[in-house]
């Protein structure tokens, strides 16, 4: 349900840096250790676009992997959920990838004269 | 085909003085507007094709643009759509977290602890809340900010223990964001070195994403829940400073194992303080008590 309003924050960031041009393609990354379901945004983000400088625009996802690095022994490993437990057998991971949500580009079309 | 005039690709325009050939204006969907000229044989001699680093050209944001040519000089008007790409590398969730910075520093500066309680529906929050106001309020100054989608009876079972409270009805909303927190401590005035308890909506998922300016979230999870809450919704526990089991007094009634929600907590976030409760019989109250009064000490 939250990824609405992400979808709606996304919409309102592109906005604002387009300046007022067309949006045709947002990039976005989402981690997949963040709470963040890809296709629910995708699902929202048409609705989120209508009536925008977005409406049409193409929206590519990134999903970003979990790493993480075990404070024992330092191994690092992969991670599908934001907790796990290391070869050594310690719980204590430091995430070190998959928590983004970010904005990465934005292409614009604009009528130059 | 030229987007302004319709004038072909590969056509050549010659610019000149607008009163010996004939002219044409065209105004822009944003309001710009151009004004050019064409030979009477419509015969060009810009090239009209569009290169690749042509798209790297930036021009003047104060519209409208006239041009005025020089006869000596050829000028350019050409017209595509150029597409820009603009790194951003935005954080999606930046607003809500500068207000959330703000909120901290709001709370810094009047010495005041501010704790985020989560979990999902019927965990016992709200009694939880309540008891606590009436037993420390004697100690410390206790106010609260009520989060939820509807109805004051949250804000009215807390406003009955004499505290102040400020109910924040979110609607369809699903969490409260930073915002709403501002505003809440706005109306809500806390004095100097006091407690703001915010109580979010019941909702194990999306509350975790969005900082309020807490100093900490305290997930409270009742044994009347699955044990294996934590690893279910590990991003909210592994948000949480604190976790607290609520009403242990119905574990003889039920099939809870204390012990396997403990490890799969500690799994999730080996670093998650734990305090075990009764809201109604006041049975393990003391740890939670002192848990508060401590960081409260040293805000």
């Amino acid at each position: 349900m939250h990824e609405l309003g992400i979808t709606q924050n996304i919409v309102a960031i592109a906005s604002e840096y387009a300046a007022g041009a067309k949006v045709r393609q947002v990039s976005v990354e989402i981690g997949k250790l963040t709470a963040i379901l890809p296709d629910a945004v995708r699902f929202c983000f048409d609705v989120c676009c209508q009536g925008t400088l977005l409406e049409g625009a193409t929206l590519d996802i990134i999903e970003t992997p979990g790493m993480g690095r075990c404070r024992s022994c330092g191994a690092e490993l992969e991670m599908a959920q934001p907790f796990g437990t290391c070869a050594c057998g310690s719980h204590e991971l430091e995430i070190l990838q998959g928590q983004e949500l970010k904005i990465k580009t934005l292409e614009t079309e604009e009528l130059c004269v | 085909m030229c987007v302004t005039c319709g004038c072909s690709e590969d056509a050549q325009v010659t610019v000149t003085p607008l009163n010996e050939h004939q002219s044409h204006t065209h105004t822009l969907s944003d309001g710009t507007v151009i004004h050019h000229t064409h030979h009477d044989d419509h015969h060009h001699h810009h090239h009209h094709t569009h290169h690749p680093d042509h798209h790297s050209e930036r021009h003047p944001e104060n519209h409208p643009v006239h041009h005025a040519p020089n006869p000596q000089e050829t000028a350019q008007i050409h017209a595509d759509l150029h597409h820009t790409t603009v790194t951003l590398e935005h954080n999606i969730l930046a607003k809500n977290n500068l207000i959330a910075a703000q909120n901290r520093g709001w709370l810094k500066g009047r010495n005041t602890l501010a704790l985020n309680l989560v979990s999902s529906p019927g965990s016992g929050k709200t009694t939880l809340l309540t008891r606590t106001i009436t037993d420390l309020k004697a100690e410390i100054p206790i106010h609260v900010i009520e989060g939820d989608q509807e109805t004051l009876n949250d804000a009215r079972r807390i406003q009955a223990t004499g505290c102040r409270v400020v109910q924040i009805n979110t609607g369809t909303g699903c969490h409260l964001e930073a915002s709403m927190v501002e505003q809440g401590l706005n109306q809500l005035d806390p004095p100097l070195h006091s407690i703001v308890m915010i109580e979010n909506v019941g909702n194990l998922v999306c509350p975790a994403l969005f900082d309020l300016g807490e100093q900490a979230k305290v997930a409270i999870l009742s044994v009347t829940e699955g044990e294996d809450k934590p690893i279910k919704y590990p991003h909210m526990f592994r948000a949480s400073d604190v976790m607290i089991l609520t009403k242990i007094d119905l574990l003889p009634y039920l099939t809870f194992e204390v012990d396997r929600c403990l490890d799969y907590a500690r799994q999730v976030n080996p670093k998650i303080q734990i305090f075990q409760v009764s809201s109604t019989t006041g049975a393990g109250l003391d740890g939670w008590y002192d848990w508060l009064r401590s960081a409260w000490r040293e805000v």
